[in-house]
This record gives structure tokens, sequence and C-alpha cells, in this order.
């Protein structure tokens, strides 16, 4: 299925995909330090595992980035 | 209307001879106020840019003393103020570039119990903290008070910032939700950062709070601005105003201020 992450088209082979699955696929490291958009909303992270994805959905990956002071 | 000094006109005359600033744009920079929390990577050239730009009132919040380990990044603080005050070290460099603002120093960390009495009376917020209890707590305390205010952070070899006014635009809160798990976050000695990422994500910063106060341009507002300097790639991500946010959503959950649990970073690593 196509679908948008973080703006750009993407082709995955897979046709039942849930949030947490794509994570793990994208080799994101560690789902707890990123916050999922599904088509403008956010999925709350006890939810990535039971969130599916379908085709033409827009993701957006929203990393959490802490540093700044020290 | 204000009455410039013939040092002034010729001090901000970069700024008066842009269409969009102006004396008008002045005036409402030498009659504006930003506090800015943690004068460390992002605050530091916050704090010079600020001042050089005639802000009129400037605050800096940070309990820290200058680590030699600081000065690969942040720029106020020279090798002579290791072991002096961020904050009184700070104070010195906004004073040398523009010794008519009026700076006022908060050497403590920013707590539930005393980050409202801080920030109220301020236009404007800079967030340039070093940890996710303190970035929420900056988040909910903004939203509360309604002042708008910066959101930065840097990892690495990225950075990322986006522009909240309160009840009109996405907060913190609407696309982060809550602090990640204080063991999932990396720590400071093991991510590291570029050093100049500072300065590219703080100027952003300080450039958003100078068009806040002049009223110019299109504010980072529902937008995450991220970039990665590798590649120099720049991204803008769409966010919204959500309306189950808990803090300034339909029915908030988050009604009252409370320090989380926080992930100490070692200073010298």
């Amino acid at each position: 299925m196509r679908i948008k992450i973080n703006g750009e088209a993407e082709d995955i082979e897979a046709e039942k995909l849930t949030v947490i699955d794509l994570l793990r696929l994208k080799n994101v490291e560690s789902p707890e330090m990123v916050s999922v958009q599904l088509n403008g909303d956010i999925i709350e992270r006890q939810d990535y595992e039971t969130t599916g994805i379908s085709a033409d959905d827009e993701l957006d990956f929203l990393y959490f980035m802490g540093g700044g002071s020290l | 209307m204000r009455e410039f000094s013939p040092e002034q006109l010729e001090r901000y005359s970069r700024h008066i001879l842009l269409q969009d600033v102006g004396v008008e744009g002045q005036e409402k920079l030498l009659d504006a106020s930003v506090l800015i929390v943690g004068a460390g990577g992002l605050g530091c050239p916050v704090a010079m840019y600020l001042a050089a730009a005639g802000v009129g009132r400037i605050g800096i919040v940070d309990g820290d003393i200058v680590d030699l380990s600081n000065l690969q990044r942040q720029i106020a603080h020279f090798t002579k103020d290791v072991d002096v005050p961020k904050v009184e070290s700070a104070r010195e460099k906004m004073l040398a570039i523009n010794p008519d603002l009026d700076i006022r120093t908060y050497q403590l960390n920013l707590m539930a119990d005393n980050i409202q009495e801080i920030i109220r009376g301020y236009d404007f917020v800079i967030d340039g903290t070093d940890n996710f209890p303190t970035k929420f707590l900056v988040n909910d305390a903004c939203v509360m008070e309604n002042i708008p205010f910066s959101h930065g952070g840097i990892l690495r070899f990225d950075g990322q910032t986006t522009t909240v006014v309160p009840h009109e635009s996405a907060c913190y809160r609407c696309s982060f939700r809550k602090p990640p798990p204080p063991d999932a976050v990396p720590t400071c000695s093991q991510a590291g950062v570029l050093g100049a990422i500072a300065g590219m994500l703080g100027t952003i910063q300080a450039a958003e709070a100078l068009k806040f106060i002049t009223g110019t341009g299109t504010l980072l507002t529902n937008t995450l601005l991220t970039f990665n300097a590798k590649n120099m790639d720049f991204k803008k991500i769409k966010l919204r105003k959500q309306s189950d946010c808990p803090l300034c959503g339909d029915n908030p959950s988050i009604t009252e201020l409370v320090d989380a649990e926080q992930a100490v970073c070692e200073l010298k690593g």
C-alpha cells in the first residue's frame, strides 16, 4: 500500500499494518521517543499496537527532542 | 511616541530600515519583555540576539554554573566563566552588547510552585530547556497564563521548533501528550550534539520572538519545523490544535501544574 510518511510517499509491502509494525519497519529504535500523527490526529502511545494503517493514510513521526541547555 | 536618541537610531538602523519593522517595530521591541528559560545551547544565542535587537526587558532562568564541557556550544559563556552562574555570565554578555537593557536573572530551576509567578508579566517565553519535565512544565504554565512561547529541542544533528500561541494554535501537549519514560530518553553524555546546531535552532527561536513582538510575517504556529544538519534537510510538519489535548482541549484533564519525574543528565560525562 502507498502511504505518506512525514510528507513523502512510500510503498509499504504489507496488506495489514499497525502503527507499531510501521515503527518497527522504519527502524524507529525507541517507539516511546516518537509521537505519531495519523491523518492529523495524535495516536496515544498505548494505542500503537491496535491502530491500523490503510492505504493513502498520512503519517507524521514527531520525535521527542529534549536537549537544549546542558 | 518614544524619542530615539541619535545613538539608538544608529544602533538599530538596520531594523529601522526594514520596511516590516521600522521605527514603530523598534519601539515595540524596546517596550517588550521576553523570558529565556535555560542559559545553555539554545538560551545563549537567543539571549545575545534579543539583547542586540533591543528587547527592553529580558529575563533569564538557569540554576546551573558554567562547566568546561558547555563551552563547545553555549556561546555566551567564555573560558573565564567556568564555575560562574550561567545567568550571571549571560547577563554580562547581554549588557556588553547593549547596556540599555533591563536584565533580570533567576538562578533557580523552574518548578510547578514557582514558574507561574516568574513567567507572569513577560510577553513571550523561550523554551531552551534540556529535559522533558521542564519542557512540559513551560508549555503548561504558558498555556495557563496565556503567554506565547517558542519550543525548541536539539539532539545529535537534529533540531525541532514550534511556536505556541495558547488557545489559538497547537500546544506542545497537543502533539506530544506526556513526557517519554525517563529510561527511554538518551542521556546527554550518550547522545551528544553538534555545537552549531544549538545556534541554528536558537537563532530561529530568537527570530520567532522578534517576529511575534513586531507582528511581522507568519509564526511557526501549528507547524513543527525540523532539520537534520547532516544533509541540511529542513522540513515543516503540520500540527493542529487537538480537541482531545489533555491541556488545551475540550475536556482538559490537566488543570494544575505538577512536577514530573526528572531524568537527571550527567553534567560531566
